[in-house]
């Protein structure tokens, strides 16, 4: 009996929402008075780090090529578990459900909780596009929780952390042909903080600035979805309905009116800023900060000030 | 080719979301409904598909009688048959055990989904259906490729993207890039009038217990008004000070 959790890794490496994932399964199991078996990859490498946030045994393993396989991984776990925890990665977006479908498994996705009761398993979770909050009760099948990443934060809390290599087989029905991820940039979903610009900007050739506020920030860029649909900025930076959705610390709007298909993708983020020169867009009303005005004069001054503070600390 | 869209009827995006007293289902009252977004992606590319190599394109949709309207639209799009399985959708699992029911005993080559419906954003059915079926799957698809049995599909991943290649018959969660936004269709007058002599066949549904219950649902506290400031330095000192973002 046990909090089961899968742990990604990205080449190798553990993530913020690698040690998220850690820290909610140890706040179930402290609930449900038991312990915590982190599940991940025999290539990763520092799987010992994983005790730090809680994990009693960590169990590495030779981890398939696509999620159907790693389902399948976990599904074989799954016996015995009290609980199991993925984090809501692009990964595990595609795990979840199909080791919910394997393992009989009620499964809570994009949640934004730790349980808050055991019987049935009580948590949050967004829905109607951040329109609705909705408490979910997981009751028939073994509970499974895929939570969105930056939402329930790391806290450091030790366990046993006795590592287990463990022989384990997934079948993957994909081949991968190729894998590209943008190198030295912040991705999107995970980000804490977020540069985003729409058409205020008046081309693609003024992102400089936005690229370079970001990078002061340590942030992810992204745009509204006509700068996408235009062709200013790829896809995979549109944020809203029907792009990503994101939820960070902090989302800086440049020149973007706040429709209300944009909203829907943002609205979680903690701390909202929007710079734009109308000061009627409907995005001040969605904004805890704003500075009317023009973002070619805005957006270098704010390059500067961040600059500096950075510096400062 | 023997296409299969997959069709969530949902609350039209602008819509004004609120919920029935005891706040445990949405209040449908004066909420337009319309095809989900992400299904819209799927359905005109499998208009594309068809273009391309024959076949016929059947739209799916697991839900009570209101939903029909959703159904007739994507046939005036130009699916060329449409079935309801006869079912309030109560949780995701179920949904995904109807669909693999009638899959399952009905020859598809692909079947495709929304990655994930805007009202209950759950990103489960897709996935979970492959898993019943044993089916390859490609979530956040938007790029997809058919050579005969074969198929190539490229997703996004965090960060970047992954392309796989398959064997059909497979599942894929439909996004924007599968196809642009520009290739959506609005249904013309033929199109609605020949929608309404396709056939719309509704089906009986199995039994499928729900895993998870919807307790309650709440609106997000409104939020307070704005800040509005002159200057970045006074921002910069309110975002470190106040809101403890940077």
């Amino acid at each position: 009996m046990s909090i089961v959790v899968f742990v990604e890794d990205w080449n190798n490496q553990f993530k913020k929402a690698s040690f998220e994932a850690v820290s909610y399964a140890k706040s179930w199991a402290e609930l449900a008075g038991t312990t915590v078996t982190a599940v991940t990859s025999s290539g990763a490498t520092d799987p010992a780090a994983l005790a730090t946030y809680g994990a009693d045994r960590i169990v590495t393993t030779q981890l398939a090529a696509t999620p159907y396989g790693i389902a399948q991984q976990l599904a074989a776990m799954a016996e015995g578990a009290t609980g199991m925890v993925i984090a809501g990665t692009s990964l595990g977006r595609s795990v979840a459900p199909a080791l919910a479908a394997l393992a009989n498994g009620a499964l809570s996705t994009n949640s934004t909780s730790v349980p808050s009761a055991l019987a049935p398993v009580t948590l949050i979770r967004g829905a109607f596009s951040s329109k609705g909050i909705e408490t979910i009760e997981l009751t028939g099948g073994l509970p499974i929780v895929s939570f969105v990443p930056n939402s329930v934060g790391i806290q450091e809390r030790a366990g046993a952390g006795t590592l287990e290599p463990m022989d384990t087989t997934g079948t993957d029905l994909l081949q991968v042909i190729e894998k590209t991820i943008a190198s030295g940039k912040v991705a999107l979903p995970e980000a804490e903080v977020v540069v985003s610009a729409g058409r205020g900007l008046k081309g693609p050739e003024n992102w400089v600035m936005i690229e370079e506020l970001a990078s002061i920030l340590g942030a992810a860029t992204a745009c509204s979805k006509p700068v996408s649909d235009i062709g200013w900025r790829p896809h995979s930076e549109h944020v809203g309905q029907t792009g990503i959705q994101v939820n960070p610390n902090l989302y800086i709007a440049i020149g973007i009116s706040g429709a209300i298909q944009h909203l829907a993708g943002v609205s979680a983020s903690k701390t909202i800023v929007v710079v734009n020169t109308d000061a009627e867009a409907p995005f001040f009303k969605a904004a805890d900060y704003g500075i009317v005005g023009d973002a070619f004069e805005v957006v270098p001054q704010l390059v500067n000030a961040m600059r500096a503070f950075k510096a400062g600390q | 080719m023997n296409l299969l869209v997959c069709i969530s009827h949902v609350p039209d995006t602008t819509a004004k979301i609120n919920f029935d007293a005891a706040g445990t289902a949405l209040d449908a009252t004066g909420v337009q409904f319309v095809i989900n977004p992400y299904d819209e992606f799927s359905l005109t590319k499998a208009l594309h598909l068809k273009e391309a190599h024959g076949g016929t394109i059947t739209v799916l949709n697991v839900g009570g009688p209101e939903t029909e309207p959703t159904l007739r639209k994507a046939l005036a799009i130009g699916a060329d048959q449409a079935i309801r399985i006869n079912a309030t959708p109560t949780d995701a699992i179920t949904v995904a055990k109807e669909l693999k029911n009638h899959i399952a005993a009905n020859a598809y080559d692909l079947i495709l989904c929304g990655q994930e419906s805007i009202d209950y954003n759950g990103q489960q059915v897709p996935a979970m259906l492959a898993a019943l079926l044993n089916l390859a799957f490609v979530n956040a698809c938007v790029d997809l490729t058919i050579d005969g049995s074969s198929a190539t599909a490229t997703g996004e991943i965090d960060g970047g993207h992954a392309t796989y290649a398959g064997t059909l018959p497979m599942v894929i969660g439909g996004k924007k890039g599968l196809v642009e936004e520009k290739d959506l269709r609005i249904p013309n007058m033929r199109g609605i009038m020949t929608a309404r002599s396709k056939p719309l066949q509704v089906l009986e549904a199995g039994e499928n217990d729900a895993a998870t219950r919807a307790a309650k649902f709440v609106k997000p506290a409104a939020k307070s008004a704005v800040k509005l400031v002159d200057s970045v330095d006074e921002l910069v000192h309110l975002l470190h000070n106040e809101a403890k973002a940077i």
